[in-house]
């Protein structure tokens, strides 16, 4: 049997007091592409902090590739969503993503040849090269996400966990971010966790989805999980599943959700992350 | 000027604390912790005036103080380091406390200014040698834990995940800040410690985009801006603090003007 990438035994998620999943069980084969889903505040951050270690699970057991998760695992890339990134640093791409390249160690930063060809490399790997010598504040919002994915792909994670990728890019960036994860994905054999707002951003993508919501979770095919019965449990409240045009609407009471949380999440600019899971 | 006994002392206190103070004001910018800087120098006031109420050093008051100031903020980080009021209001309460420890000094005018505004023509070369030691010192801690600050500055997030602890390292940094703000206050005075703790390094972040280069020309900036002053003070007799906090304004204005400029061109392209 082939030991999964993550795993999860009746695990229960707790955060500052609140249950967030509870008795959750479900296991991720490697090499899958597993879209997040779920309304806000449904445990999408929080799972992802559970797999890197700085949340142990209440109750029950999470096993990453067969063992406890552990902080510093250098086997999982993270893309944290809540980026803090100080808007006016003139800082380049390169000494950027040099300072995570063993941040945990102490002492003076070095970046020797050896590191600077893993960045050099990460970064055409998304086809962002010239973002070495660019500073911060000259990217757009594309760019920095594309420097981050790029950091997030350094030392070959056998595991990478892209928490809300897509935010803040637009419809064109969002397609980009999406074929550059979905080809490391397949050529690397990268096990991918990618968390979104919107099913159909990822519907040609992923290889299953991951729905979260109510303190439970449903890991299943598209066809599988989105359905009126699995959701309308998930979200608490009846829902619909409309299909149209290879385009899913997940509604209720005629509105689209993740449509409605998604423009709800923009009223509140840039404090994603700062609302909820945290 | 360099006939005189007090201007080479001067220049050699200055050099010492203007290149550390280029160097720790740096990330102090980077992690917008400026206020929380220009707090420490205030309870390091309070410090100075206690201690020569008890006989102690003036200079190791201020060194105590402000290294346990720091590490308190350190360790409330998440409830008081980046909060501008409560800042504001132990910042308000430590010059209070310095007054009323001045109040009974008996030369109450000299004292306040020159810790107020600092007075760097009076250092002799006893002092020299404390502030040497004290720089070694800080730049050997902010050595050891440059890699994990400059990590946890940038990303806070992916730094946690992989293992930096992030509270030991910002509290070791607030110590190693309220070690360089002591020995600025020796130059340029409590009042003035953004002069050369935080004109220099924001003038360098605007010009420099790497961070080794854009260290380098912080430290840089502060050691020119404190050595012009010092001689501009020679032979103008303004005090010595103006010139070093007029020249660090003007520093960072002009790089201020330069980036922008050059940002418009850059979109012109």
């Amino acid at each position: 049997m082939i030991t999964p990438a993550v795993e999860l035994n009746d695990a229960t998620l707790r955060i500052g007091g609140r249950t967030v999943l509870r008795d959750v069980s479900f296991a991720i084969r490697p090499g899958e592409f597993i879209g997040v889903l779920g309304p806000n505040g449904s445990g999408k951050t929080t799972l992802m902090r559970a797999v890197l270690g700085l949340c142990p699970p209440f109750a029950g057991t999470i096993r990453v590739f067969g063992t406890e998760p552990r902080r510093g695992d250098a086997a999982i890339g993270y893309l944290p969503q809540t980026r803090t990134v100080i808007p006016d640093l003139r800082m380049r791409g390169l000494d950027f993503i040099g300072s995570s390249l063993d941040g945990h160690r102490w002492g003076l930063p070095r970046h020797d040849a050896a590191a600077q060809r893993s960045i050099a490399e990460a970064l055409e790997a998304v086809g962002a090269r010239e973002l070495a010598s660019r500073p911060l504040s000259d990217m757009s919002g594309g760019e920095r996400q594309r420097l981050l994915l790029a950091q997030a792909l350094i030392g070959h994670p056998k595991l990478l966990l892209l928490d809300e990728p897509l935010i803040m890019l637009d419809a064109r960036h969002q397609e980009v971010a999406i074929d550059v994860v979905r080809r490391i994905c397949r050529e690397r054999g990268v096990t991918m966790l990618f968390s979104a707002h919107e099913l159909n951003q990822l519907i040609h993508a992923v290889d299953r989805v991951l729905y979260l919501g109510h303190g439970q979770a449903a890991l299943g095919s598209i066809d599988e999980v989105v359905t009126a019965p699995v959701l309308s449990r998930l979200y608490g409240t009846e829902i619909e599943v409309v299909r149209a045009g290879g385009r899913i609407f997940v509604m209720s009471r005629g509105q689209d959700v993740e449509r409605v949380e998604h423009m709800h999440d923009h009223e509140h600019g840039h404090g994603h992350g700062h609302h909820h899971e945290h | 000027m360099f006939q005189y006994d007090f201007m080479i002392n001067a220049f050699a206190a200055a050099g010492i604390v203007a290149a550390v103070s280029g160097v720790v004001g740096f990330f102090l910018v980077m992690r917008g912790q400026t206020f929380a800087g220009h707090a420490l120098s205030h309870i390091g006031f309070a410090g100075a005036t206690g201690a020569g109420l008890l006989g102690i050093g003036a200079l190791w008051g201020l060194v105590g103080f402000t290294v346990a100031g720091g590490v308190v903020m350190g360790l409330l980080s998440d409830r008081i380091a980046n909060r501008d009021v409560a800042i504001g209001v132990v910042l308000a309460l430590a010059l209070g406390f310095g007054l009323l420890f001045l109040h009974y000094h008996t030369s109450f005018a000299t004292q306040a200014t020159a810790l107020l505004f600092g007075n760097v023509l009076a250092v002799d070369r006893g002092t020299i040698a404390t502030l040497a030691v004290l720089a070694a010192i800080t730049l050997a801690g902010l050595a050891a834990i440059m890699r994990p600050l400059v990590f946890m500055s940038l990303q806070p997030e992916l730094a946690e995940a992989r293992g930096v602890p992030l509270r030991f390292v910002s509290t070791a940094f607030l110590a190693i800040v309220a070690l360089a703000v002591s020995q600025c206050a020796q130059i340029v005075g409590v009042l003035l410690v953004f002069t050369l703790m935080v004109g220099p390094p924001a003038a360098a972040q605007r010009l420099a985009t790497g961070l080794w280069s854009g260290l380098a020309l912080s430290a840089a900036l502060a050691l020119t801006e404190a050595w012009v002053g010092i001689a501009l003070a020679f032979y103008t007799d303004w005090p010595v603090s103006f010139c070093i906090a007029a020249l660090s304004a003007l520093g960072y204005f002009a790089a201020l003007g330069a980036s922008g400029a050059r940002s418009r061109t850059v979109a012109v392209d």
